[in-house]
């Protein structure tokens, strides 16, 4: 199938990522919808996807659609909230692109929310681990960073990865986030730091896990010729937009090292772009952790199985390299923000493509590749969006 | 005075100063690398270096009424001339059944006396000195005894474990004319933030790990500290010394840094690192150590904090009485020295932390 009809990011919009403890849910998803609409010129959505991991057991509050809309002041649109685990904010563009590419809906608001600080402790990991297999996996203890702990391990035992490697993507993401006045962590780290950062489950260590964290992101997907002639921005446009799931359980994957929807999607995403991954000018990979932002390198074709720790090493992920990833901080500096991750990738690609990412800015970026995960990348949603001539 | 008592300042119509001090820390020490190698394997870094432990035989009330002696001591008044005894803990051995009576009772100051047990996390204590302040100041008495003191509780294995120690502090309040220093303004700021708390009937508290620092324990720190320098018009060159609530080691030394006192004016106050964190005694045996080495015209800022929660800030300035009486009672150091280390199988022990039947 080819996309026949153009769809394009009308409005963006984002708050601060880290522990707003002083912001509700709902409020928390209004300041950006508020930013989004504010950039959009004044559109007005007739749909709103929400994207969301963890509400219903961290505060309390399933059917997000109807709270969020209403809180919005949109009562009387379509709304309905959407959930893949950590892919939740993927999943909501995705169903954005669809409804707008169909023709059903002239434009989609999506807002992806996650507010992690009303619970604490065992609480906030037992929820997460909702994010897998129940039955097989979370009823055992095992927690997704424990999981993600046991591929580095398999990792290294498989590939002559020195641990020390690992170090480059967390060191990136943070020199990025230095620079993102929305990033939860705003301090370059040095490599030492990295060296003696504490275990959290070995040999998976401090700097290689990204923060949960509070924060919302929107955008508003429509048809170019909706929009006023003049529109105040340059437009992005999503080029291919692709969902893909594996099993749900890492012990069901013949090789647990290879992230096989996480390769589909962008197979796919790119193929509807007509693009090859390699044309894209940046990659916003889902580092939650530091294994993942290597695994999502290799499923991507950016480099071989085994081979994903050395464009760290020979710095092809900084600013400055060939493919520049976490541009604005990642899961790892930006922060985690759960359901919303997945807008945050697109709302941070969309500003490098505008030439709206201030200090971070890309120079010629024309075209980015956004993608996020869910459980152990048993979701995986990859977009593929490129800046129009005007 | 009508100026001040028009602005946020607390200041009695009479004025009242500490007429005597005490310090108590019981001997056992627990090396938080101890708590460290059990826990964690020994892995990561450890928030202070050691803890003080209660003996077998020790609980608030013998520890109050150690701290209340000397504090007599120092003040060298009859006891029977107490009017009010408070003891703030957030320890008390007896859920109903105060523990001031008895330390009424062991010192001498029963029957003529009030006598309660206050609660307010860990600035119990400092807010039993505003209240006798209050009582002083108000002239319905001419001596009260406010004390902080806890044996506080860490759940094995919590971060809390590390630094729940047992300690804390006895104050005379009486008149400024008759003290060894003198309370100049108090400034209290309180919110409903639920940091930290312990249900009924639960054996350990429980906490809201990172939330318990920036708007729990920084921001109520620095606004009563901030507040109570803008409306007497100091700032912390006017202070030779700070003391602050101390859960921890960073935590304080961020507080006085974010309110510009410098590391030479916390120190001798800064106690945790070596008996940990004593909870409502924590803020009150910090000034114990600095009176046990300021001199008269030394000003000092003394700023609690108690979870759930609030701060109280005090402006304290020394006497020359001080000097002649500080030492009819063993110092602050001179319990810190008195060390006996244990381990964690000992600590496990002396805590009950073994279940027996």
């Amino acid at each position: 199938m080819t996309d026949k009809t153009e769809i394009v990011i009308a409005g963006i919009g984002q708050t601060s990522v880290g522990e707003k403890w002083e912001i509700s849910l709902r409020e928390l998803a209004f300041h950006a919808i508020e930013s989004a609409l504010e950039d959009a010129g004044g559109l007005r959505p007739q749909a709103l996807f929400v994207g969301n991991m963890l509400a219903p057991q961290l505060s309390g509050q399933a059917h997000l659609g109807a709270l969020i809309a209403d809180f919005a002041g949109m009562n009387g649109i379509e709304a309905v909230a959407l959930e893949a685990a950590g892919a939740s904010g993927g999943a909501a563009i995705r169903s954005g692109y669809m409804a707008v590419a169909s023709g059903m809906v002239d434009a989609a608001l999506v807002v992806g929310v996650e507010k992690f600080t009303d619970q604490v402790g065992s609480t906030v990991e037992a929820a997460l681990a909702t994010s897998s297999d129940s039955d097989y996996e979370a009823v055992q203890g095992l927690t997704p960073t424990a999981q993600a702990a046991m591929l580095l391990r398999r990792y290294l035992y498989e590939f002559d990865a020195p641990r020390s490697a690992f170090a480059g993507f967390p060191l990136t993401a943070h020199a990025n986030g230095a620079r993102n006045p929305n990033a939860m962590f705003r301090r370059a780290i040095k490599p030492e730091i990295y060296e003696r950062a504490g275990i959290v489950s070995d040999p998976l260590n401090m700097f290689d896990i990204a923060p949960n964290a509070d924060g919302s992101a929107a955008i508003i997907l429509t048809r170019p010729e909706l929009l006023p002639p003049g529109f105040p921005h340059p437009l992005v446009r999503i080029a291919g937009s692709s969902l893909v799931i594996d099993t749900l359980a890492l012990h069901d994957r013949p090789d647990p090292l290879v992230f096989h929807a996480a390769r589909l999607s962008v197979e796919r995403a790119c193929q509807r772009a007509r693009i090859s991954p390699l044309q894209v000018d940046l990659f916003e990979l889902y580092d939650a952790f530091t294994i993942y932002a290597v695994l999502s390198l290799e499923a991507a074709g950016f480099a071989d199985r085994g081979e994903g720790w050395r464009l760290a090493q020979d710095n092809c992920i900084g600013m400055g390299g060939s493919m520049p990833i976490s541009s604005m901080g990642g899961l790892k500096a930006r922060g985690n923000p759960g359901g919303a991750t997945g807008v945050y990738q697109m709302v941070e690609a969309a500003m490098q493509l505008r030439g709206q990412a201030g200090d971070n800015q890309l120079p010629n970026a024309r075209r980015a590749m956004v993608q996020c995960l869910g459980g152990q990348a048993a979701t995986a949603v990859t977009h593929v969006m490129e800046v129009m001539a005007s | 005075m009508s100026e001040l008592r028009e602005n946020l300042l607390l200041k009695p119509s009479r004025p009242v100063g500490i007429m005597g001090y005490g310090a108590y820390v019981p001997r056992y020490r627990l090396p938080a690398t101890e708590v460290n190698r059990i826990w964690r394997g020994g892995e990561g870094g450890v928030p202070v270096k050691e803890k003080a432990v209660p003996g077998l035989d020790e609980d608030v009330v013998t520890m109050s009424i150690e701290a209340a002696r000397n504090a007599l001591k120092r003040a060298d008044i009859a006891p029977e001339s107490i009017r009010a005894v408070w003891i703030g803990s957030e320890s008390h051995p007896y859920a109903v059944k105060p523990t001031s009576t008895v330390v009424a009772e062991a010192i001498g100051a029963v029957p003529n006396v009030q006598a309660a047990d206050w609660q307010f996390a860990c600035k119990a204590g400092t807010e039993a000195i505003v209240a006798a302040i209050g009582f002083v100041g108000s002239g319905m008495a001419d001596c009260a005894l406010a004390v902080g003191m806890d044996t506080a509780q860490g759940k094995p294995g919590d971060a809390l474990e590390y630094t729940a120690a047992a300690g804390g502090a006895a104050y005379l309040l009486g008149p400024a004319e008759e003290s060894l220093a003198v309370i100049d303004c108090s400034y209290s700021y309180v919110t409903d933030t639920p940091d930290f708390w312990r249900r009924a009937y639960q054996k350990y508290p429980e906490h809201g790990q990172r939330f318990t620092g920036e708007p729990a324990y920084f921001k109520h720190v620095t606004e009563a500290g901030k507040t109570l320098m803008e409306e007497t018009g100091t700032t912390p060159d006017d202070y030779a010394y700070a003391v602050f609530h101390q859960p921890n080691t960073k935590f304080p030394q961020r507080a006085a840094a974010l309110l510009g006192f410098s590391k030479e004016q916390i120190a001798p106050g800064l106690l945790a690192p070596y008996i940990g964190n004593t909870y409502a005694g924590a803020a009150m045996i910090g000034l114990t150590a600095i009176l046990d080495i300021a001199e008269p015209g030394d000003r000092i800022l003394m700023v609690s904090f108690g979870s759930g929660a609030g701060s109280d800030a005090f402006s304290i300035t020394v006497t020359d009485t001080l000097l002649e009486r500080r030492n009819r009672a063993p110092s602050t150091q001179d319990y810190i020295n008195r060390h006996t280390e244990i381990d964690y199988a000992t600590y496990a022990r002396l805590r009950g932390k073994l279940l027996m039947k």
